[in-house]
């Protein structure tokens, strides 16, 4: 057909082929591995530092240290996993699955059963520690 | 003489997702001039450095752009790190140049699909986006995002390819290719498609350049420039030529783009072949002191960015000139005796990315 109708051909193609899309929601959309979909966080590692709260960028993430908890709202993360880079515990991870969207924004609070060390004992191990050094 | 009126093109039409205004003075249906105004989506890039450090600015930069986001996000690392004076490992420059090119892949089908689309032919729209998606898959297993990639960071990248990913992404290619072939001839070969394109929007190489056009729309128009050739990346590894052509039309533009299309594909196929085994970044501590410009060719034209850092976490200067911005002018001169039904046809020809333009 050439220079002449040169459609022609893709339409009878597309005519007689399988759809190009996924036939949600009969077949489930898998997501490939890497997929960032939600921040996870394994609250036994967490030690309370604040570091994902001072680094997130649309500031979703609060960490109390007195109340002990660490929060999250993901109506305001941006998956940008820059938080999961900074924790140095490395609780942290973004995994697949997206936050459902919803009538208002709503935080998801995790209670973190961290322990701090014992603040009596610190001042003099610190005081020590700066006279040896 | 006949009647002489003046109809606002924008900002919203149908055409465009995005808001732009023209006025057109129009003779009877002939477009004597377009005066464009622009800044209604204006997000003061520049004022969030105040508010977010450096590093932060990597995501927002990304964000400049749904299209080109990895290219924002790299161009601003580059800026950093030649501020900072890193030097990325080499493996890194080429996950760089990779994701790059699919980006410009991406791109390019996206506008083909638009740009028929705005001529009335929505099977070929169809095609081209069913042809972009798979690039979007792969975006997607080796970044985890489909548009914004947050791979970037100060010093290389986050995410490494393995040597089996880049392998299947090229075999993937070489099976699109066929196809993209295939669909991207009607836009050449089509009687219809034609009669659209060829001779519609003529700027020549000497207007193109004295109104600052950049990327395919100076390159359509039989100037050769190119920021790749600056050798930024791992370009300077690679081996390509630049792709001209000398129509100066909406048509050549077409060409110039598709033609792009295969070096793309081309280029990431050299990139998996040489690829190195280094590391993918380093370590970056201290705070930027000092000022850079960094050039780069995205799939729209050519990127400016200026940083100025003052040894604080907080930016002092951070402009982005983008390519849509310095095809405006070149636009309005497109515009200039064309017929009006010809308008939203070449407003797409520059392929315009407004939300870019005001940052
Ligand atoms: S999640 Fe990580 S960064 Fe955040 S408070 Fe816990 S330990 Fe610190
Ligand atoms: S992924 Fe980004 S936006 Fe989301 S909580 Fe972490 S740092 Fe904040």
């Amino acid at each position: 057909m050439g220079q002449f109708l040169p459609f022609t051909k893709q339409a009878l193609k597309n005519l007689f082929s399988k759809p190009a899309t996924t036939q949600y929601p009969f077949v489930e959309r898998v997501y490939p591995e890497r997929t960032r979909g939600h921040v996870d966080i394994k609250n036994d590692d967490c030690i309370l530092c604040g570091m994902c709260m001072r680094s997130c960028p649309p500031g979703a993430i609060k960490v109390d240290r007195a109340g002990k908890s660490w929060s999250i709202n993901r109506f305001d993360c941006i998956q940008c996993g820059y938080c999961v880079e900074k924790c140095p515990k490395k609780c942290l991870s973004i995994t697949a699955g997206y936050q459902e969207p919803g009538p208002e924004k709503f935080s998801y609070k995790v209670e973190v059963p961290y322990e701090p060390p014992k603040p009596a004992a610190k001042p003099a191990n610190i005081a020590a520690a700066t006279k040896e050094g | 003489m006949g009647n002489r009126s003046v109809v606002p093109f924008g900002p919203q039409h149908p055409v465009l997702p995005e808001p732009i205004h023209l006025d057109l003075v129009l003779e009877d249906e002939k477009v004597l001039a377009a005066i464009p105004s622009i800044g209604f989506i204006h997000r003061g890039l520049e004022s969030l450095t105040n508010k977010k450090d450096f590093n932060e600015m990597v995501y927002v930069a990304e964000r400049i752009c749904g299209i080109c986001s990895f290219m924002h996000g790299m161009s601003y690392c580059m800026a950093l790190e030649d501020i900072m004076n890193i030097e990325v490992p080499r493996r890194a420059d080429y996950l760089r140049t990779i994701w790059g090119e699919m980006s410009r892949l991406h791109s390019h089908l996206l506008w083909l699909g638009l740009l028929a689309d705005g001529f009335g032919f929505e099977a070929l729209f169809m095609h081209s986006w069913r042809l972009r998606e798979k690039i979007l898959d792969m975006f997607e297993v080796s970044t985890g995002g489909r548009v914004i990639f947050s791979v970037n960071t100060i010093g290389g990248v986050l995410k490494d390819m393995p040597a089996d990913m880049l392998n299947d992404f090229v075999r993937q290619l070489d099976e699109m290719e066929k196809e993209i072939r295939e669909t991207t001839a009607i836009f050449l070969d089509d009687y219809t498609v034609k009669s659209r394109l060829v001779d519609v929007g003529i700027i020549t190489g000497e207007d193109a350049i004295r109104r600052g056009a950049v990327g395919p729309m100076m390159r359509a128009s039989g100037i050769n420039v190119d920021m790749r050739k600056n050798g930024y990346g791992a370009y300077n590894d690679i081996d390509f030529e630049v792709i001209t052509s000398n129509k100066c039309d909406s048509y050549a533009r077409c060409e110039v783009r598709i033609g792009e299309i295969f070096q793309s594909i081309d280029i990431i196929r050299q990139c998996v072949a040489k690829i190195p085994d280094t590391e993918i970044n380093t370590k970056v501590t201290g705070m930027p002191n000092g000022e850079s410009i960094i050039r780069v060719e995205q799939p729209r034209g050519e990127a400016f960015y200026h940083v100025r850092a003052n040894g604080t976490k907080f930016l002092d200067r951070f402009r982005v000139r983008t390519p849509t911005f310095a095809n405006i002018p070149a636009l309005t001169q497109t515009l200039q005796g064309c017929q009006y039904g010809d308008v939203p046809l070449l407003v797409l020809t520059i392929d315009p990315c407004i939300s870019c333009t005001e940052r």
